[in-house]
């Protein structure tokens, strides 16, 4: 059976752009953007889009994709569309930017009971930002739904979803009832490549773009204004980086001097 | 409106006892509530809970909640966030405290929004602002990369903390403390997944979580085949063998060997990182080793940020050697 199918993707900074660049406005509640290092959606909602497509590859289905944030690239938006995705929308506003996950997860709820129908919802199962998976559940509880997180694989028939989700020392096969949101771990499996047919359909498309007021919300109820957690500080851990490197004429050399190192230094 | 008071312990049992991370956060609220004179409960939720309620005293509580019902025999997202709501109610605590675990991460998010109220995950530190009261929250965020610290002025303040970053009390089995039993009423037409089946992917030996020396490998393995002689040291040392991301996504090693900060959290003695940049990320997961060695052929690569000794070079030369030397030492 069709399923309709919403993926909400984040775009961020690229969490592969080189620990070094990383900087913090001197401000101290945001990150300065690494210059030459385009965002991306965030790895873990790539693979929540993989998710929906395996179940539209299997049974058909329609994949709408739902982006929150301000000025957002539409290179980078666009991926999941070359990806196979049907449908993109975004909500795109000032007043979006510097939220939390609760104004965050406000905001996508409402705009989902604005597409009205679903079946499944999929998020990834942390943002590679602010890492605090709970945008998710948060839809979830707002919405009325069951939520499964940390999903590795997910399968639905019969109005019912057979999802895996990772435990600590292996995986539980849960069932769950639709309509459901799952949240999707790396475990799933690497996100498929676009496809030049793809990325061809996605040029052509033109994202649905909804202001915070297309949704009945008022600029107070978003974004930084609509938080509830306050950031009191953002800040790099101190290193000591004083790693003491071992140097010898021949790379066994160096291994063999490196463990005669740790016998001295009382660590084996 | 009732006034919140109080720090509650959300504790997990693993086979029959309470779990380290519970004795970890039982540790740190102990301390929480000494300095602001609050009572530490600890909340225990499940089928049938044997000793743990009475260990959770020995191990710092006032007061134990228990919770008991067949309904609880799994742990399941619209049974437990009900019983938890239930609990808050009754109780009214000022602050929540729950493991990073894979119950924490699922029950907190949802639980805060049950609540209207927020939740910090993955804390690594957690303070007590002497004017406000209210609990400040420090996190690893952006992979690592940096720390954040956040507050909310509306209670329950709930966090989840990371695994092993706090530190336990003893065992003392002479502390005093109730046992106060709640009734879970659950409502089964309100619960709408159930676990049909559990799979445990235990790898033989010692467990990665538990192990005093990590040999850990990454990328630079290239291939199942290297993991081998990760395996040979890791014996030689008595310790378990670990992987960053990529190996497990390449499927080389199971999901399950992940050492990072979606996968297990370890603090060894020893860290062995071979062929393994570095990333924040993959960091996150074994800062808390108390020396990690690098063998990589990049100089630059981040791990040699975090490393206290190192060897620039082709970890197929190195290690070889390297193994050799360790076993002769260790036998002599």
């Amino acid at each position: 059976m069709p399923l309709n199918m919403i993926v909400c993707c984040k775009q961020v900074l690229d969490p592969e752009a080189p620990p070094a660049s990383f900087k913090i406005d001197p401000s101290g509640n945001k990150v300065v953007p690494p210059p030459g290092v385009p965002p991306v959606v965030s790895p873990f909602d790539e693979q929540a889009v993989e998710a929906a497509l395996r179940i539209k590859d299997q049974q058909g289905g329609k994949i709408t994709v739902l982006s929150l944030g301000n000025n957002m690239l539409r290179d980078v938006v666009k991926k999941p569309l070359s990806m196979g995705a049907d449908e993109l929308i975004l909500l795109e506003d000032e007043a979006f930017e510097g939220g939390d996950s609760w104004s965050i997860a406000y905001a996508l709820a409402t705009a989902i009971k604005k597409i009205g129908e679903y079946d499944l919802i999929f998020c990834g199962r942390q943002a590679a930002d602010w890492d605090a998976g709970q945008v998710g559940s948060g839809i979830a509880e707002i919405l009325g739904i069951p939520s499964v997180t940390v999903a590795k694989k997910v399968e639905a028939t019969d109005g019912k979803a057979k999802v895996e989700r990772v435990i600590a020392d292996g995986y539980q096969v849960i069932e769950v009832t639709l309509p459901a949101l799952i949240t999707v771990s790396n475990e799933l499996g690497e996100a498929r490549y676009a496809t030049l047919k793809g990325i061809m359909a996605a040029a052509k498309k033109q994202p649905t773009v909804w202001k915070p007021a297309d949704i009945g919300l008022e600029p107070s109820q978003i974004g930084a204004a609509g938080r509830k957690a306050k950031l009191l500080k953002l800040f790099q851990p101190v290193k000591e980086g004083k790693c003491e490197i071992i140097e010898a004429d021949t790379p066994a050399e160096a291994g063999a001097q490196l463990a005669a190192k740790l016998r001295e230094a009382k660590v084996i | 409106m009732a006034e919140y008071k109080g720090i509650m312990v959300y504790g997990e049992i693993v086979e029959g006892k309470l779990s380290s991370i519970t004795t970890e956060l039982l540790g740190c609220g102990r301390s929480l509530a000494d300095e602001s004179k609050e009572e530490l409960s600890c909340i225990l939720v499940g089928e049938t809970l044997g000793d743990a309620p009475k260990n959770a005293i020995a191990f710092g509580a006032d007061k134990v909640y228990t919770v008991e019902d067949p309904l609880l025999k799994d742990y399941q997202t619209d049974s437990y966030v009900a019983v938890m709501e239930k609990a808050v109610q009754d109780v009214s605590p000022r602050i929540i405290l729950m493991g990073q675990t894979s119950v924490g991460r699922d029950l907190a998010p949802r639980l805060a929004f049950r609540l209207g109220v927020t939740a910090s995950m993955d804390c690594i530190e957690l303070s007590i602002d002497a004017g406000t009261k209210q609990l400040q929250q420090t996190r690893s965020v952006y992979g690592g990369n940096a720390r954040a610290t956040f507050t909310s002025e509306i209670f329950p303040q709930i966090a989840t903390v990371r695994q092993k970053a706090m530190t336990p009390l003893a065992c003392d089995e002479s502390r005093k403390g109730e046992i106060v039993p709640i009734k879970a009423e659950l409502d089964p037409a309100k619960i709408r997944a159930k676990v049909l089946e559990t799979v445990k992917e235990e790898v033989t030996g010692i467990k990665l979580e538990d192990a005093e020396a990590v040999v850990t490998g990454g990328r630079g393995i290239g291939g199942p085949e290297g993991f081998q002689q990760l395996e040979e040291l890791a014996k030689v040392l008595k310790g378990a063998v670990g992987a960053s991301r990529p190996p497990c996504d390449n499927k080389w090693v199971p999901d399950t060997m992940q050492v990072g900060l979606t996968g297990k959290i370890v603090t060894p003695e020893l860290y062995i990182a071979v062929g393994l940049s570095g990333a924040s990320q993959h960091i996150a997961g074994c800062s808390g080793a108390k020396n990690i060695i690098a063998i990589n052929k990049d100089p630059e690569a981040n791990i040699f940020k975090e490393a206290r000794f190192g060897v620039v070079g082709d970890w197929k030369q190195v290690l070889p050697a390297f193994t050799e030397k360790v076993k002769e030492l260790l036998a002599g």
